[in-house]
């Protein structure tokens, strides 16, 4: 008896050339590069891309870096890079890179970590430093598209100066819609009434929770790696089911 | 060819540019990757079976598990997010030694590796016998920890590393080829590291 195959047939995600079209800093340690692809994708909040770097002796280096931008905005893929000192490809960005120039990119990539405007809330998104990039897509996304599923976002940074988006974020806060943003500032006391001044902990979410108008539907975590260890712990500790629980890790 | 139970060999030498794939970089962190929160299996609770197809074939409790025959390898591991790492040291059952316990001659061609916390990978079976792949207890001799997949994860090493699956529980054949968890989510059915099949049509 023969049976036809069910492996998923998807043609392959293909390198092409992108100029950077933009670029701004948007904290001390972060810049966002913006970038215009020759061929143009269609993409999910929360994919990533992969983008690579050629040497003049052939030696190649590529990384994986969140979407920032909302799936309606295709033609400008922006990208929240962090300058880490032992990097090869983040230096480069910092350092190097200059509006006009082509580097290769390739996606998207990632069928697990992404929001899509039918999905049911409420959504809570937990993020930490750069890690708020493809919460960011969902963000700009769910404003875009005027939905009204509640999402909350919990964003930690260092400082007041660390948060990435910071303007966007207080302005979308502001309007007092279905988003909402919650900060926890680490280094710093918190500026604003409701915000936090320490690392994401249980009685922190706990807290969090009571502020949705229904039960939460699930949730989004990005960040370093022990950033989301701890988040996610946190979560399960609050009563939040495991299953519920999406992750995307940064880095090493 | 007659090949001795349990005995894999020094990794064979070779320069550290020849041990690193295309598109890799070397690091000595242990970095993690999950699409969760790490599930916290406590040995008790802890048992491996073996199915074909629906079907299973035999099943172990942790401490019968731990009495099958144990071997070690030390290999190279190769992570799709494109680190890589040299000479990490498990010990476990192999695969081969598993289907020795449960009376299995032929298992059919293909397999899917079920995981505690519902998340699944696909690896042809010929890549799981002849000394290729174990179920790993043991990481540079203490128990895994729960972030790299601990009580026992899969140790597949040749492949890209998401095929070794963490918090394993279950390992079936199956007759033809069925994506998993991340395979349906756009990864490569197969994940040969050298010839760098990160994703769905590399």
């Amino acid at each position: 008896m023969i049976e036809a195959s069910k492996s998923p047939i998807t043609p392959a995600i293909r390198w092409q050339k992108v100029t950077i079209n933009k670029i701004q800093k948007r904290t001390p340690t972060v810049t966002s590069f913006f970038f215009t692809p020759s061929v143009l994708f269609s993409f999910r909040a929360g994919q990533h891309v992969e983008v690579r770097l050629t040497a003049p002796d052939g030696y190649r280096a590529q990384r994986a870096y969140s979407i920032a931008s909302a799936p309606e905005n295709s033609g400008s893929l922006e990208l929240a890079i962090e300058k880490l000192e032992t990097g090869e490809v983040s230096p480069f960005f910092h350092e190097a890179a200059q509006v006009g120039d082509e580097i290769e990119l390739r996606g998207p990539i990632g069928g697990h970590f992404i929001w899509q405007g039918s999905d049911s809330g409420p959504i809570l998104l937990a993020g930490a430093g750069s890690g708020v990039a493809p919460l960011m897509s969902m963000i700009r996304h769910h404003a875009n598209t005027r939905s009204d599923v509640p999402m909350l976002l919990l964003l930690s940074a260092r400082s007041w100066e660390d948060v990435i988006f910071r303007d966007e974020l207080l302005a979308l806060d502001e309007k007092k819609g279905a988003f909402k943003l919650v900060l926890t500032i680490t280094r710093e006391m918190p500026k604003r009434e409701g915000d936090y001044g320490r690392r994401i902990d249980t009685p922190m979410l706990v807290e969090i929770l009571k502020r949705l108008p229904s039960p939460l539907k699930r949730t989004y975590v990005c960040g370093s790696n022990p950033f989301v260890t701890v988040a996610s712990e946190a979560l399960v500790g609050a009563a939040v089911e495991p299953g519920s629980i999406r992750t995307e890790r940064y880095g090493q | 060819m007659t090949v001795t139970r349990g005995f894999t060999g020094k990794q064979r030498e070779k320069t550290e540019a020849e041990r690193l794939p295309p598109g890799q970089a070397l690091t000595t962190d242990f970095p993690v990757l999950s699409a969760g929160p790490t599930p916290q299996v406590k040995t008790e609770a802890w048992s491996f079976t073996l199915k074909h197809g629906p079907r299973p074939v035999a099943k172990w409790s942790w401490n019968g598990f731990n009495q099958l025959p144990q071997s070690k390898m030390t290999r190279d591991i190769h992570c799709v997010t494109t680190w890589s790492k040299f000479n990490t040291a498990w010990q476990g059952v192999m695969i081969d030694d598993i289907l020795a316990a449960a009376g299995v001659d032929e298992p059919i061609q293909f397999a899917l590796a079920h995981s505690f916390d519902g998340y699944s990978t696909n690896i042809p079976t010929a890549d799981l016998i002849g000394g290729k792949a174990m179920v790993a207890t043991l990481y540079e001799g203490k128990p895994i920890t729960p972030d790299h997949g601990g009580p026992a994860r899969l140790l597949v090493p040749h492949l890209y590393f998401w095929k070794s699956a963490k918090w394993i529980n279950a390992l079936q054949f199956t007759e033809r080829d069925t994506a998993g968890f991340w395979e349906e989510r756009g990864y490569h059915m197969y994940g040969d590291p050298w010839r760098e099949q990160r994703y769905s049509g590399d």
